[in-house]
């Protein structure tokens, strides 16, 4: 898979964050998380840690998102994070985005991108389709932000978060009988 | 954001961005408005996060009916499938926020009335699900080794009122009706490498009856045809490429089928082109086939008629069928007896045509036939104040982001009408404190979420012993015992006594 590294990763910081959770003071603050969820993705990754140390903000790639509500958020990642890991590290605020924490068992990550960028994609999976397939509002330049990663030619993209209306999934009933 | 961080700045920062009619609220109200949510799994934490991140001054309860919180992440996603249940990071967050508090062990209807509730808090959301099942209503159905999907589902994720079902399993054909996900799942599970299993957190005891099972094939079995399972392509995907066992698929049944999905929508199109692959596809492709017997089909066109008794009667050995034709075409066509009947042999049979949402309190309106509660955009009808989300709300359908959008949507109901008046906030209501002594005066002992949170401690100290993710604990006397005594008042008064000293 295209992007299995990239998920590997996010699969440890979801699991560092949780350790996190658990031993963390309820006094630490109302509601835990924020920049510590972005230093477990961090202290996950020893390695583009170090990596980033040496990066200059110009080999960052600036990425910006077009809310539901139209707002846009700008925001950096650096080559090879994913989508994914630029809303978590900057902290968007998408309502709902990436509820299984980049492990393709969601479509909660669904981006729309420019006809120029989605062209140069590196190649889909049946995962990633098959996910994918469960979105609301998917177009022909739909992918998964968690699949997708950051590279040169991205910089200044910008890639719009769908509206949540129904499409015709709301129709598949998964438990009634055939 | 959903997934880790997030909470605390947008909270604070965004929270009157969507309505900007709150921070002028903010200013001139006094009390803050108490919303109470009854039941904690996706619907219930879903509504309640959406509220608390949009509104900053909302206090959010939420109620469950057992120690245990996450409802069907916990006791429906299936023990194979961990990532689904990563949304327990986001709940637990939503959880600990200051202006979030979870009292399990509540019972909604037996030990608080709904109208207790609406005294108490400003908005009550009902978000508690689908606890029953559809019953096929045929002769037989109540022989020993045939169960509700509900109920086998919940015994392998560990539901303590299951734990009881011990599964017959000595038969090699198992027979499951109804083509949707809870179906597939529960092929899985029947079908998996035992070694697959073990790294999950599947209970102790099923896995121990998985491991003396002698069940090899398992038929789904559905009334009408391919073009009408109501599976996604991910769980079949994965059902196809289960470790040692071989799908067995009629190339018969899906003739013609290739031009009938051309121009249907993408996901329909995609799945039955797999299924169209998968039953051409010659066997012996996967090599461990010859290794393992095990197999597992798909049969369309079949209604269950009955479910025949063994020559003494006490037990299921098959099902009869009545084969069906198809009258119209896509979601809505009927299956149509034709008045052929054919007899399936099968040790254990499985209904899995569906979960039931069941009313729970004379108050609250409810449609029996949709089994839903009446409701406009998940506010009740005739009811101002009272709210529903997830199934309970559109019926038990759909995947966890169907549920999450639909309970955002009724946060969003909630938001409206606490901006726009229709929800009284001029006077503050008590919220958990008059519920606590409500509950302290029936008996009820309720479970905070730092209490959850050693009972998740101790499941998670004893998986680790066997190598899992977590050993559920399954029965609810032990549950609480863990948690240890309640705190009494007196005890607090004590101690506050004694710290001056």
């Amino acid at each position: 898979m295209a992007a299995a590294g990239p998920v590997q990763l996010l699969r440890a910081a979801a699991a560092s964050s949780r350790r996190w959770l658990f031993s963390a003071s309820p006094a630490a603050g109302t509601w835990p998380g924020c920049g510590s969820a972005a230093a477990a993705v961090r202290a996950a990754r020893p390695f583009s840690l170090s990596a980033r140390a040496v990066l200059s903000s110009e080999d960052k790639i600036t990425v910006h998102f077009i809310n539901r509500d139209g707002d846009k958020l700008t925001a950096k990642g650096k080559p090879g994070d994913s989508l994914l890991d630029v809303v978590v590290s900057n902290n968007l605020d998408i309502d709902g985005f990436g509820a299984c924490e980049g492990t393709l068992a969601c479509s909660t990550c669904h981006l729309i991108f420019e006809d120029h960028i989605f062209e140069k994609l590196d190649a889909i999976t049946d995962e990633e389709m098959d996910m994918l397939d469960l979105a609301y509002g998917l177009t022909e330049t739909s992918r998964l932000g968690c699949q997708i990663c950051l590279k040169k030619s991205m910089d200044n993209m910008t890639v719009r978060v769908p509206e949540a209306v129904a499409d015709v999934r709301q129709s598949v009933d998964m438990s009634k009988n055939s | 954001m959903l997934g880790w961080g997030q909470p605390l700045s947008p909270l604070t920062s965004s929270l009157c961005l969507p309505l900007p009619g709150f921070r002028r609220w903010l200013c001139s109200a006094a009390a803050a408005p108490r919303v109470c949510v009854v039941g904690s799994g996706p619907a219930g934490f879903y509504t309640a996060q959406h509220i608390l991140k949009h509104h900053g001054g909302a206090q959010v309860d939420i109620y469950e009916k057992l120690p245990v919180p996450f409802g069907l992440v916990r006791f429906g996603v299936a023990p194979d499938h961990p990532e689904v249940k990563n949304v327990i990071n986001t709940f637990t967050q939503t959880a600990r926020s200051g202006r979030c508090a979870y009292h399990g062990n509540v019972t909604i209807g037996r030990d608080v009335t709904v109208a207790e509730l609406q005294q108490a808090y400003h908005a009550v959301v009902l978000s508690y699900g689908a606890e029953d099942n559809r019953v096929l209503g045929i002769p037989g159905e109540n022989l020993s080794g045939v169960h509700s999907a509900r109920a086998f589902v919940g015994w392998y994720n560990g539901l303590p009122e299951n734990q009881d079902l011990n599964p017959d399993l000595s038969c090699e054909t198992a027979l499951i009706l109804g083509h949707g996900n809870v179906a597939l799942d529960i092929a899985r599970i029947l079908l998996s490498p035992l070694q697959l299993l073990r790294k999950t957190d599947i209970t102790d005891g099923s896995l121990a009856a998985l491991a003396c099972s002698k069940v090899k094939r398992v038929w789904l079995v559905g009334r009408r045809g391919p073009l009408q399972v109501a599976f996604t392509i991910k769980e079949l995907r994965e059902m196809i490429n289960l470790p040692g066992a071989r799908p067995v698929l009629n190339p018969a049944d899906f003739t013609g089928l290739e031009d009938a999905v051309k121009d249907a929508p993408r996901p329909r199109k995609r799945l039955t082109e797999l299924m169209i692959k998968t039953a051409l596809e010659k066997p012996l492709e996967k090599p461990l086939e010859t290794v393992s017997p095990r197999e597992w089909g798909l049969k369309f066109q079949r209604s269950p008629q009955e479910v025949l008794p063994t020559a003494d009667g006490s037990r299921a050995r098959g099902v009869r069928m009545a084969l069906t034709r198809l009258e119209g075409s896509g979601d809505s066509a009927k299956a149509i007896p034709t008045g052929d009947m054919e007899e399936l042999e099968c040790g254990l049979v499985v209904s899995s045509i569906g979960y039931r949402s069941l009313p729970l309190d004379p108050a609250v309106p409810f449609d029996t036939q949709r089994g839903i509660i009446p409701n406009s955009s998940g506010r009740v009808e005739g009811v101002p104040g009272l709210y529903c989300s997830g199934w309970v709300k559109r019926g038990p359908t759909g995947v966890i982001i169907t549920t999450m959008n639909d309970s955002f949507d009724t946060a969003q109901s909630v938001l409206e009408d606490l901006q726009g008046g229709v929800l009284d906030v001029s006077t503050s209501r008590e919220g958990f404190g008059a519920m606590e002594s409500i509950l302290r005066s029936r008996g009820v002992r309720p479970v905070s979420f730092s209490d959850w949170e050693k009972i998740d401690a101790a499941e998670v100290a004893r998986g680790k012993a066997a190598g899992k993710p977590r050993e559920k604990i399954v029965d609810l006397q032990e549950m609480l015992r863990i948690i240890g005594p309640q705190p009494l008042l007196s005890d607090l008064c004590k101690w506050l006594l004694l710290v001056p000293l």
